[in-house]
This record gives C-alpha cells, structure tokens and sequence, in this order.
C-alpha cells in the first residue's frame, strides 16, 4: 500500500478514504484479516489513535468489522465493497468536473474531451 | 490523571521570562507536538519537567509527582545534543541502561540495534553522528516509561533517519504512556501526532489536536505554524 496525505483535510478522513482504495483494489481482500492498528500506522507514518479512529468509523460502515480476539477482517459483502468503489469513483469524478469547469469547459467540450482521449488510448492499446 | 501537568509554570533567567504562565496537561497515550521557535521556551519547559531546572513560580507534576526521585524514573529523556558515552560499545552503554532504568527493556533495544545493523561490539566513537542519534533515541525509546521528552529529536538528521526515528517512536507506541517532541519541523511530524501545544515567548498559545486544527481551519498544522510565527 502507497500511502499518500494531503495537507488540507484531516489525516483520519484521508486514512478512511485510503483504506477503501486498498479494499476496492484487492489491497486488502475481501474476508481477509486487517493488519493490527499499530502495524497499520507504522506502515502510514501516522498516530496508532489517528488509524484506529478511522478503522473504527469504517467499521461503523460496515466495510470492516471486528472479531472480539482475532483482530479486523474486511466484509465478505461484495455489494458493499462495490458501492465503495463507486462511491469513490464519484469522488474523482466530481473533482474532476469542478477542475474542468473552472478552466471554462462546457458539457459537450468536456465529454467530447474524454471521448478523444478514450479513443486515443484504445489506439495505443491497439498498437503495442 | 494526567501525565503531565503545568498551571501557572514561571521560569526566568535574569530579566528574561524564558517560561511565562504555563498551563496545559497531557493524558496518557497522547503523542504531542511542542513547535516553537527558537527561544520559546521549549526546551525550557522539558528541563522543568525532568528536574534540570527548578520552577520560579507555578506548579509542574509528572504522574501527581513534583520532579524528583519519583518521577526521574518514569522519564525517558532525549536531549537535544547527543549525550551518550562515545568511550562505550553499544553492548555496555545497554548496560549502563539496565543498570540505571528498571525499566529498561533490553530485548527491545537489542532488536532495534539489530534492525539498524549495529554491532554490541561496535564502539560509538566509531559511529557517525547520525547512527549515534539513533543509538540514543534507541535507549530512550526502550524504557517503559511513562512520559517521553524529545528535545528535537529530527534535528540535523537526514530524511531517511527522520522516517526511521518517527517510525521507531509509533513502533513504540504505549496506550499508557505519553511522548512529548519538541520541534520546529512540524510538517515533519505532524502525522504522527494526536495534538499540539504551541508556545511563543513563553506562553501558551494553542492546544488542540491534529485532525480538529485541519477540519476547522482547512489547513496543516505546518500552515497554521507559519501563518500565527510569520515574522
């Protein structure tokens, strides 16, 4: 796991967000075990209080949940890790449309935009 | 009860208040930042607590012990120089160490040497500057104490071993313990914090943690830093 903070939000905020990445993205497999908070937050650079306050509101999603002496696995539920993975795909896309809009696009340009470089990657995909 | 405690904690040195006031206390399992300037009274503050200086006014407790016999054993103190034996091996400064800190968990520190590949043979006067800090922050970091002073412990230090003493000091981390770092690299260190208590000229200014400081103000506890200390 890359783990990556911005100097704008709180750590804990970003600490959640980076640990859905690592579950959408089979980081942390579904039913697997979480590594320990404090081994998590060496791996981070964070405060273990910083990483157990995220992991416990993950756990209050239901993303993960815990096991009274065997530690924190991640859901088993593949309706809930997909609704993660939307739910942050919304976020990109969003931040996206507000970047763009800024620099003056309209909906059309910004659509026809994303379809030329769709089209340009499938090319290159095509040529190697 | 906190493990560390000020109300009204005075030091001046001549005409100079180095220490003007100071109030705060410090639960345990906290990591807090101390970021000043130079000549806030940082280091003033961690002398007073570990019985270095004595208070000229106001009150300073560690674990509801006033500095003392008490209280030195629950400390685990970092100067700001390095201040080990340079005549000594590793294996005799763990020792010394044992010898002086009941605490002192001498499996700990014997991993963490390894970790770094540092010999017990190997003598610390042999030993860059570098090395020889993280030697000393390896001895203060394996003492089970209750309350650790860091005085700068990532100053003049190369990135690298910035990340290997911040990454030892989560390592270490005690839910029964507070660490206490007094730095001016708060970018730094900011993410291992829970909170900060910033001074200037003496005085307490701010006590909040991390997280509440960039949700309330949008920013790093760097950004404030420099915004309130912009000279």
């Amino acid at each position: 796991m890359q783990w990556q903070f911005s100097n704008d939000a709180p750590i804990y905020a970003q600490l959640i967000q980076q640990v859905k990445v690592g579950i959408v993205t089979g980081a942390f497999p579904p039913g697997e075990r979480l590594p320990s908070v404090r081994d998590l937050a060496t791996e981070a650079g964070v405060n273990p209080n910083t990483m157990q306050r995220a992991l416990a509101e993950l756990e209050r999603d239901g993303l993960v949940y815990s096991q009274r002496t065997a530690g924190r696995f991640v859901t088993e539920d593949n309706t809930m890790i997909n609704a993660a993975k939307k739910s942050l795909a919304k976020r990109h896309v969003k931040s996206f449309l507000e970047a763009m809009l800024r620099l003056g696009f309209q909906r059309e340009e910004i659509i026809s935009l994303i379809e030329q470089e769709l089209g340009e990657e499938e090319a290159n995909h095509a040529g190697t | 009860m906190p493990v560390l405690e000020c109300k009204g904690l005075t030091k001046r040195f001549g005409r100079v208040t180095a220490l003007d006031e100071a109030a705060f206390s410090i639960e345990p399992g906290r990591i807090v930042g101390l970021p000043g300037p130079n000549g806030s009274g940082k280091t003033t503050l961690i002398k007073l607590a570990n019985g270095l200086l004595t208070p000229d006014g106001g009150y300073i407790a560690i674990c509801g012990f006033a500095p003392g016999r008490e209280s030195h054993a629950l400390v685990s103190y970092l100067p700001e120089r390095t201040a080990i034996p340079v005549w000594m091996t590793a294996r005799q400064l763990m020792d010394f160490y044992c010898d002086f800190y009941r605490d002192f968990r001498r499996d700990a520190a014997e991993e963490m040497l390894a970790h770094l590949n540092i010999h017990p043979h190997q003598s610390i006067k042999q030993m860059s500057k570098g090395t020889r800090e993280k030697v000393q922050l390896i001895m203060v970091m394996s003492r089970a104490a209750k309350l650790y002073l860091l005085d700068e412990p990532i100053g003049g230090v190369d990135p690298a071993t910035r990340d290997y003493i911040l990454s030892t000091i989560i390592g270490n981390y005690n839910p029964e313990a507070a660490v206490l770092i007094s730095t001016h690299l708060i970018a730094d260190v900011e993410k291992v914090l829970d909170e900060v208590i910033f001074i200037n000229q003496g005085r307490v200014m701010l006590q909040s943690t991390v997280d509440d400081i960039r949700e309330e103000k949008g920013m790093s506890v760097d950004a404030l830093f420099r915004e309130v200390f912009k000279c």
